[in-house]
């Protein structure tokens, strides 16, 4: 447990020192929710209508951002021969990494989305739907980005291999979110938010697993 | 404690790094792996750790902890220093320690034997590159394992340092441990094997 507890705390360190992605995703957040009401124009019913998409997708976006330095960084800096090595199994590791990009990237966003639906003209039941919604769908998009993180772990340039592989991947998330935070009477609530968190769970699991098994054939 | 090897043989890249290669180092023994550049002592330490498949051959250590790979009972200590810039001299050997070890390790007396106890809060940004390299080498002393595997453990360390390792290194050997070192010079120990790669084994 030691071993997992260090790369946790290492990990969140990382992110919130100078140089690390926890600020950069949320401010990526604010800066193309914001951009989305100049360009469409002061029209307050077309802007509620889309703004629970508009958020999902930044929200998305957002957690892509840091993901590509989440392995490469250890791999460029040998920390990830290391890790592979260790006593600590590698799946487990994979999953506290993520937990810990999470905390410092998805966490912000769900925080920051409240604030920023009202610029979306979003009034409080379905700012609290959104916010519920992105609570339990952003740590799918953060453990199905691990496998993109780990494929892409030993190229330079692996960010953009790291979206055209995730993007795909998220496409139910980005789905079921939308329809549960877009769920107002007469459409259910339920039926797309459960599938949501079903989606989650399932990624919790396989991202792990999905991830480690790309570290150690890349690795080889 | 004993580690053996029998007939080894590594492929990298559709190319034969090294074959037939047998050898034996026990408790309280160096052995210096040498050979030209690209003759296969980067691969031979990282096919012992695990890091690349072992082709052929067998590995294995006789003495040590069953439950355990030999990997987990070695040190690593590669080309890269493994050290995060943007968190600080103390950060980065805590992390190790917590990583490596199975308990919360003092991590001070480390940091002294390396001589970098007085920049403990500095991040390891602003560090040289000996200072680094001893800084990684602070984690083969604040967590206790009995294999160390030193990749060209002196590249840019200054004379001192040097000095320093080989004490840090005698100690090692007389706790009962044993050491593999990949390198091009002296390491400053007396009675030290040599493995040399390259050439046709007798």
């Amino acid at each position: 447990m030691t071993a997992l507890a260090a790369i946790l705390v290492r990990d969140m360190r990382i992110a919130v020192r100078v140089g690390g992605g926890a600020l950069i995703g949320v401010l990526f957040f604010l800066v193309v929710v914001t951009l989305i009401p100049f360009a469409v124009g002061p029209n307050l019913p077309l802007l509620k209508q889309i703004g629970p998409a508009i958020l999902w997708l930044a929200a998305l976006l957002a957690s892509l951002l840091a993901l590509d330095r989440l392995f490469a960084a250890d791999h460029e800096d040998g920390s990830l021969d290391l890790i592979l090595t260790g006593r600590a199994p590698l799946e487990l590791v994979v999953a506290t990494k993520g937990l810990a990009h999470w905390l410092t990237t998805g966490l912000p966003l769900v925080v920051a989305a409240p604030l920023i639906g009202l610029l979306l003209n979003l009034d409080a039941p379905a700012e609290i739907i959104l916010v519920l919604t992105l609570l339990v769908g952003t740590p799918a998009l953060t453990f199905i980005g691990l496998i993109g993180a780990a494929i892409a772990v030993t190229l330079r340039r692996g960010g953009l291999l790291l979206a055209v592989i995730v993007l795909p991947l998220t496409v139910p998330v980005l789905i079921f979110g939308v329809a549960a935070a877009n769920a107002v009477e007469p459409t259910p609530f339920g039926t797309p938010f459960t599938i949501l968190c079903a989606l989650t769970l399932a990624s919790l699991v396989i991202g792990p697993f999905a991830a480690a098994a790309a570290l150690r054939q890349e690795m080889e | 404690m004993r580690l053996s090897a029998v007939d080894l043989a590594c492929h990298r890249g559709g190319r034969d790094v090294f074959a037939g290669l047998s050898f034996a180092v026990a408790a309280g023994e160096v052995l210096m792996v040498t050979g030209r550049n690209g003759a296969g002592k980067s691969s031979l330490l990282r096919t012992i750790v695990g890091l690349v498949r072992l082709a052929q051959g067998r590995l294995s250590l006789e003495g040590g902890d069953p439950e355990l790979t030999v990997a987990e009972q070695a040190h690593y200590l590669g080309h890269q220093d493994a050290l995060k810039p943007s968190l600080t001299v103390a950060e980065n050997l805590r992390f190790w320690a917590g990583f490596l070890g199975t308990q919360a390790a003092d991590i001070h007396p480390a940091l002294i034997a390396v001589g970098l106890d007085e920049l403990a809060d500095l991040p390891a940004a602003y560090l040289s590159a000996g200072q680094r390299r001893r800084l990684s080498i602070a984690r083969l002393v604040a967590v206790k394992r009995p294999i160390w595997l030193l990749d060209e453990p002196t590249s840019t360390l200054d004379y001192s340092a040097q000095e320093r390792l080989a004490g840090l290194m005698r100690a090692h050997l007389t706790e009962g441990g044993l050491i593999l070192a990949a390198t091009h010079g002296a390491i400053g120990l007396e009675g030290a094997r040599e493995l040399r790669l390259g050439e046709v084994q007798s």
